[in-house]
């Protein structure tokens, strides 16, 4: 058991930033197609990341290479804590701390963009957070336990007495994964009203960092929307796979579908989904029992 | 030496140019020409950028502000001056303010002719550019080597 704990949180740490990479390459290249334009190669993702760590380093600040490293090495614990098959509430509370290291990263170069831009990082955090809260608390309602291990190998998927808490969860990782419309801290796209935001004093070594602390968190979110559906039967790892792909196309349309709005807008709309979805799923599961 | 030019990301800098160049410059990321399938992004940051991308003549008051930009970019970097006003001046060339082209205050590399400057030749002048941007990179690995061993003695 332990050595099978082992391998997963090993095989975490090694393949995450390549299945992440992967998934970010897919992106860029869907968008392309969605545009009507070739796109880049499948591997950019690798290529970009790369040449920012070969290019040289201009720090703003000294402290800001050990806070990304810091941010980093937190979501990595997140992920690792999560495949593992640990607690769930930990890992999202591991998850939080380390974006305030993200959050400070940007805030210690004292740039007005970036300044402004992890103001607005704070604010994607406060309406993400209460999903995210939610989503445990439905997790345990229905399995009894925090921990990820038991409630994969539960009987029956979640989503069937959570669905609310899902369409919360799904509507909340747009902001998570900085896709538009709520791309307000930085952008993958290429122009941004604060230049870049969140990372515009990062440079070279600093941004690859921050892009390979992204694709390790992707993974771990995608692995939160699978223990939705994932139950004992080894079918239904088929199905959290499938489940996993469609969300992450739909994140992909919606993001090129759609225009980026106000924080204060983002935040309204993500609170009021999750209470409305997540909320009445809530009320019936504590009214059923 | 690890293959760098497959990802060259663009700095876009609008001088004093009547608009004409940047309106190619962006023509060159639309669907008919779509510079990302080599890789390129354009990116509005600096200190993220590779090659610079400047089109329209310096100005007294641009000056100091092309100069930071070039400053503020991490090296290996390469400039493009895109239409005749980034290259000479242009047809500002005689007004009171204009200093001349961008080689009057950074170091240009690829000059890319025209008025408008073409996307086809905006796009040449940025594939020339990104071999440019590799060599300069193997030489820049190659000095930091260098400095290492150079240390270690
Ligand atoms: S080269 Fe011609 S089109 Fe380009 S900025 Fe100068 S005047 Fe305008």
């Amino acid at each position: 058991m332990t050595v099978q704990v082992f391998a997963r949180v090993l095989a975490y740490i090694l393949l995450a930033p390549l299945v992440g990479g992967l998934l970010e390459g897919i992106d860029r290249k869907l968008s392309a197609r969605m545009q009507r334009r070739v796109g880049p190669p499948l591997l950019q993702p690798f290529y970009d990341v790369i040449k920012l760590f070969k290019k040289q380093t201009i720090a703003v600040s000294t402290a800001q290479s050990f806070l990304l490293m810091t941010y980093l090495v937190m979501i990595i614990l997140t992920g690792a804590m999560y495949y593992g098959g640990s607690d769930i509430l930990m890992c999202f509370f591991v998850m939080s701390t380390g974006a305030t290291f993200l959050y400070f990263a940007a805030i210690v170069t004292s740039s007005p963009y970036a300044t402004v831009g992890a103001n607005r990082e704070l604010l994607q955090m406060v309406s993400y957070e209460p999903a995210v809260l939610l989503a445990c608390v439905g997790f345990y309602l229905v399995e009894g336990t925090f921990s990820v291990s038991e409630i994969a190998s539960s009987r029956y998927s979640a989503i069937m007495y959570l669905p609310g808490f899902f369409v919360a969860f799904v509507y909340i990782l747009t902001i998570k994964m900085r896709k538009s419309p709520f791309d307000t801290s930085t952008s993958h796209h290429m122009h941004q009203e604060i230049v870049k935001g969140l990372t515009t004093e990062m440079g070279s070594k600093n941004l690859a960092l921050f892009q390979v602390t992204e694709w390790y968190e992707n993974v771990f979110l995608m692995g939160v929307i699978g223990l939705f559906i994932k139950n004992s039967s080894p079918i239904s790892t088929v199905a959290a796979i499938l489940v996993i792909l469609v969300v992450y196309f739909l994140e992909i349309l919606i993001d090129n579908s759609s225009a980026r709005v106000k924080t204060d807008m983002m935040i309204k709309t993500s609170w009021g989904v999750t209470i409305l979805c997540a909320g009445v799923n809530l009320l019936v599961l504590m009214l059923v029992r | 030496m690890a293959n760098i030019k497959r990802s060259p990301w663009l700095l876009h800098y609008d001088g004093s140019s009547c608009n004409g160049c940047d309106i190619e410059v962006l023509a060159a990321l639309t669907p008919v020409y779509d510079a990302e399938r080599f890789g390129v992004m354009n990116t509005g940051d600096p200190m993220q950028a590779d090659i610079f991308l400047i089109t329209g003549g310096i100005n007294a008051q641009n000056q100091a502000t092309v100069k930071q930009l070039y400053d503020q970019m991490p090296r290996p970097k390469v400039v493009v001056a895109v239409g005749v006003c980034a290259c000479t001046g242009g047809i500002f060339k005689d007004c009171y303010n204009i200093l001349g082209g961008a080689d009057t205050t950074i170091p240009v590399d690829i000059y890319v002719p025209g008025c408008a400057a073409r996307p086809q030749a905006i796009i040449d002048g940025v594939v020339q550019a990104v071999e440019l941007f590799q060599q300069r990179s193997d030489e820049h690995d190659a000095l930091v080597k260098q400095n290492k061993e150079g240390r270690e003695k």
